[in-house]
């Protein structure tokens, strides 16, 4: 009985499934989603490196000294980086999208 | 005597790699086991190579959908060794992020359930009910099921009393939604007959077989780590222990759908009676608790959680472990499968009886030890290393 109910009242229930890729879910206000990284404020300080669970955080040097390479294949959008870093240097952003044809395009640099 | 019929490890009606062992006599299964170690990860070792702050990250994977429970279990444990005290607030918060896992935990369970049943229809309202409580917790933590809300020294993030009251309205109408499962439990005469009498563990084997969670309260045993040993603000938000005394498959289903109305009365109790305060204490990154062990326990959507640290005053364990609700409820589940003392188990309601527990095997896989003649290796871990060495 409980059912047979349930199935009319669904009749005139607006739909549940999303047709993605037409439809999209935009994440909440609050999602932990891809990172960004500002060079020009990096001081070079190895806090993120050292604090990445994943090892997804490579230690590089360029000609302003030492810096970090963010693999964002690996990245489990932990975001303790984002919250060590002294100089808010590594940015957090509500982008869903490590759904990429080429892993070389989640390397930020 | 009889047919070896196994079934899995890879079975549509099993979620996981698990290999059913069954003896069957006809339509009878009259002896049964169970091997679910076919996904053994070795977490526990490879906490060891973590510091506390990334190990906690780690823990959070042992299991997707009880992650909470974990981490829960994780930072309270390590809090506890390190001698740090997460504000009341953040204790708060953890529990109504627990409780809320927990509704989302019982309502998958459901879907699987019923999908075991073969009852489909059951398996899509559940899951469409779910996604609501998903999207809170996205909004509340900022990731949809591996949340990363707990830290150790509190939680994340603070809840605004907007969102206060959009978590309030969506369990209202969750509530009634849950009213109606539980209706069509009691008056379904398809879910009486496969549930029914199904997958019976008297009082006493679920007594001696030590089972815990969902499966101990359905055999009438009031077993709960929230009463038993609270471990956050559990004395001060009211909510009842769910316990029937059906001992069946029906029952574990009446004791999840049960809870996960007293969960939503938890939520919104502690979101009424939220302490103002801060939510998370600084924690250095690299912090050094003093030697020493503890554990703890937490009361898991699948039955009680422990782990265990062991610390020699580095920023690693040397030794992490831990014990999944799942495995504990294994003795109970192959005595379920057995046919005794006049109840039969037919073939068909394997299935159904298996899941009732909510097995969830990834976590709870672990490694056993044989000698050449096939008897389990019971050492202490130091002779075991050493026998590695091939002292
Ligand atoms: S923590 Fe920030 S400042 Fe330090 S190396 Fe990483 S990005 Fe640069
Ligand atoms: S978000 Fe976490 S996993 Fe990803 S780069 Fe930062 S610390 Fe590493």
């Amino acid at each position: 009985m409980v059912t047979s109910f349930e199935a009319i009242k669904n009749f005139f229930r607006k739909r549940a499934t999303i047709l993605y890729p037409e439809e999209k879910i935009e994440p909440s206000a609050t999602f932990r989603g891809m990172l960004s990284f500002e060079r020009s404020l990096c001081i070079g300080c190895g806090l993120c490196w050292r604090v990445c669970p994943a090892s997804a955080i490579k230690q590089d040097r360029d000609d302003k000294g030492a810096r970090p390479v963010f693999l964002l294949d690996r990245c489990i959008f932990c975001h303790i980086c984002v919250e060590i870093c002294p100089k808010k240097a590594i940015k957090a952003s509500r982008d869903r999208g490590s759904l990429v044809m080429d892993k070389s395009s989640l390397r930020v640099k | 005597m009889g047919v070896y019929l196994p079934m899995g490890p890879q079975h549509p009606l099993h979620p996981e790699a698990t290999l059913v062992k069954l003896r069957v006599e006809g339509e009878h299964v009259v002896d049964a086991d169970v091997d679910a170690s076919f996904v053994h990860r070795g977490i526990e070792k490879a906490l060891e190579h973590k510091t506390y702050t990334q190990g906690l990250y780690l823990a959070e994977r042992i299991c997707g959908i009880c992650n909470v429970a974990h981490t829960t279990c994780y930072t309270t444990n390590v809090e506890s060794l390190a001698g740090i005290e997460a504000p009341y607030r953040a204790l708060y918060l953890r529990l109504a992020v627990e409780e809320l896992a927990r509704i989302h935990s019982h309502l998958l369970w459901l879907g699987l359930f019923a999908h075991t049943m073969g009852f489909e229809t059951l398996f899509m309202l559940a899951f469409r009910d779910r996604e609501p409580v998903l999207d809170l917790m996205e909004e509340i933590t900022g990731g949809r099921v591996t949340t990363g809300y707990n830290v150790i020294g509190g939680v994340r993030r603070d809840v605004d009393p907007g969102l206060v009251f959009k978590i309030k309205g969506v369990l209202t109408q969750l509530k009634e939604r849950i009213l109606k499962y539980k209706e069509l439990f009691e008056s379904d005469p398809v879910i009486q007959a496969r549930t029914r009498g199904v997958g019976y563990l008297s009082k006493n084997e679920a007594g001696e077989l030590l089972a815990v969670g969902p499966v101990a309260r359905a055999s009438a045993i009031a077993r709960d780590v929230r009463i038993d040993d609270p471990y956050l603000t559990h004395e001060e938000v009211p909510f009842n222990v769910i316990v029937y005394d059906t001992c069946d498959a029906w029952g574990r289903a009446m004791v999840r759908l049960d809870e996960i109305l007293e969960s939503i009365n938890m939520v919104q109790y502690t979101l009424d009676h939220l302490p103002s305060g801060e939510v998370r204490v600084k924690v250095p990154p690299f912090f050094r608790p003093p030697p020493g062990e503890m554990s703890s326990r937490v009361e898991a959507p699948r039955g009680s959680l422990l782990h265990y640290v062991k610390s020699d005053g580095s920023d690693r364990p040397v030794r992490y472990r831990v014990r999944t609700p799942t495995l504990a409820n294994l003795a109970s589940v192959v005595t379920m499968l057995r046919s005794r003392n006049g109840k039969i188990v037919h073939i068909a309601d394997v299935p159904v009886i298996f899941s009732s527990i909510d097995p969830c095997i990834c976590c709870t896989a672990r490694v056993t030890i044989f000698d050449e003649r096939g008897h389990v290796l019971e050492k202490p871990l130091n002779e075991l290393l050493d026998m590695r060495r091939g002292r």
